[in-house]
């Protein structure tokens, strides 16, 4: 398997497009930092711009990635090989590419430019963010072999994770505001890793205040050992899940 | 070697293989012989665990295919329509197949030598013509010297030169005492290869002959005459 893994991590560095990512997610960070004398104000730009551009490039490189190494897994396939070590092999070197082109391209300017506390917790959500939506892109193309069809559904999963949600707790919250239910949007919070890392770098940052008697409540679970605890296992099981069932998919795929 | 019981396998409404079963042992040359889409192709790829039948088994060396891969090893497969990825070069490509399967066993390079496919290894995959493609498929199947070669229209693409070497690589290879599974759609070309018969149609296994037994049985001596002989007999 780790010979595998050396192939497809070789293959993905020559392929250009993650070292660009490096390259890109570098020049926004530090022009972040420069643009800003206040580092939680440049985090907080941070923020936003990770949790949009991680998810897309994750969910859409990787999908475009696995179909296109359609070839390579056939041939595999016709060697002495378990089909297990060959999908998970394709899984580790993409969600490690990635993650580490975002550690990088992420992680030194916050050296640079900011050691807190807030911006290790940012660098650990943008790095489960991103194995997370590998995961989710290996679901997405398990399940069929029309390539334009595999990459549409990617980025309507994409989109109901980085917007259709938010809209859904949104109109969520109005509809229900006159009942308590700051409660039921922890667990709510929970069906979205996008969101929860958002929850847990802002507390990170004592902004929470701003949010009212709803933050008061994510502070007051959210901020314990015990909520960052949950928090994590809530984030195991979104890269375990898909992946798994893609898994699961794949023993059972005609190629 | 192999030894296939009642197998069934349906793509939606298509029916591909109904109920096929047969057995072939080491020292046969079987040829794999039906019109287009009646599931020859299906049966190679569920021999080698490509395709999941819906029922019945396969064996290979008495190892029960259905979640096994080591039996592979024992397996040189070349492909209809080989695939491979395209931006890595032809060397790069073997390379990577003999440091996956590390055997410690001498590799078989007569076919890469008999095609001086050395010259070409640093061409891409992606710019071969369909018959170099075979090539490399065909060095690749005969690499690891595997005791069952299948080899799905191994010819078809080939230049006269090159398919005279292939034949003579897997008349040589039928005298060692291997199983080899082959299709064509070429019959003139299986005459001097071959000593089973496995006529498909439709997803059924029609028959499954050895060759002298077709022959009088049919009194053609040509494997295309007998063949056709055969198809006038089922039309009728």
């Amino acid at each position: 398997m780790k010979k595998i893994i050396k192939y497809i991590l070789l293959d993905i560095v020559r392929n250009k497009i993650v070292i660009a990512y490096t390259g890109i997610l570098l020049a926004i960070s530090f022009t972040v930092f420069g643009l800003e004398d206040n580092t939680q104000k440049g985090l907080l730009t941070l923020l936003n711009l990770v949790l949009f551009i991680v998810p897309l490039v994750c969910v859409i490189f990787s999908t475009i990635y696995i179909y296109n190494s359609s070839e390579f897994v056939e041939l595999l396939l016709s060697q002495p090989i378990k089909r297990k070590s060959i999908w998970l092999s394709l899984y580790t070197g993409l969600a490690g590419a990635l993650s580490l082109s975002f550690l990088a391209g992420v992680g030194i300017p916050l050296l640079i430019y900011d050691r807190s506390a807030t911006g290790i917790t940012l660098l650990v959500m943008g790095m489960l963010l991103s194995i997370i939506f590998v995961s989710i892109a290996m679901l997405a193309s398990v399940g069929t072999r029309d390539k334009a069809r595999g990459i549409g559904l990617s980025i309507m999963l994409w989109l109901y994770f980085a917007l259709v949600f938010d809209g859904i707790v949104l109109f969520l919250l109005f509809q229900f505001a006159d009942y308590p239910i700051e409660k039921a949007m922890v667990g709510v919070s929970a069906l979205n890793p996008v969101d929860l890392a958002r929850i847990m770098v802002l507390l990170k940052m004592d902004v929470s205040a701003l949010m009212g008697y709803t933050g008061a409540i994510f502070k007051d679970f959210f901020g314990t050992q015990k909520g960052i605890v949950i928090s994590m296992v809530v984030m195991a099981i979104w890269t375990a899940a898909p992946l798994l069932l893609s898994l699961r998919k794949f023993n059972r795929k005609d190629l | 070697m192999i030894e296939v019981t009642h197998i069934n396998k349906t793509f939606g409404k298509l029916h591909v293989l109904r109920d096929v079963s047969f057995r072939s042992d080491g020292g046969t040359c079987l040829a794999l012989i039906g019109p287009n889409g009646c599931g020859k192709t299906t049966l190679i790829k569920s021999i080698l665990g490509m395709v999941l039948p819906d029922s019945g088994t396969i064996a290979v060396n008495n190892e029960p295919v259905a979640n096994g891969w080591a039996y592979r090893s024992q397996i040189g497969y070349m492909p209809q329509i080989g695939r491979y990825p395209e931006n890595m070069t032809i060397g790069q490509v073997m390379e990577m197949i003999s440091d996956i399967r590390q055997t410690d066993q001498k590799t078989d390079e007569d076919i890469i030598n008999a095609f001086s496919l050395r010259q070409l290894y640093n061409k891409r995959m992606g710019t071969l013509s369909g018959g170099t493609m075979q090539k490399v498929s065909a060095a690749i199947a005969f690499l690891f010297n595997p005791g069952i070669m299948i080899l799905d229209e191994p010819t078809a693409g080939l230049d006269p030169v090159a398919s005279e070497i292939l034949k003579e690589k897997i008349l040589h290879e039928k005298a060692k005492g291997k199983l080899i599974m082959i299709t064509s759609h070429i019959l003139s070309e299986l005459d001097d290869l071959i000593s089973h018969v496995m006529y498909m149609q439709d997803g059924n296994l029609v028959f499954n002959k050895d060759i002298e037994t077709l022959r009088s049985e049919t009194g053609e001596d040509k494997l295309s005459k007998a063949i056709a002989h055969f198809m006038k007999k089922t039309d009728r």
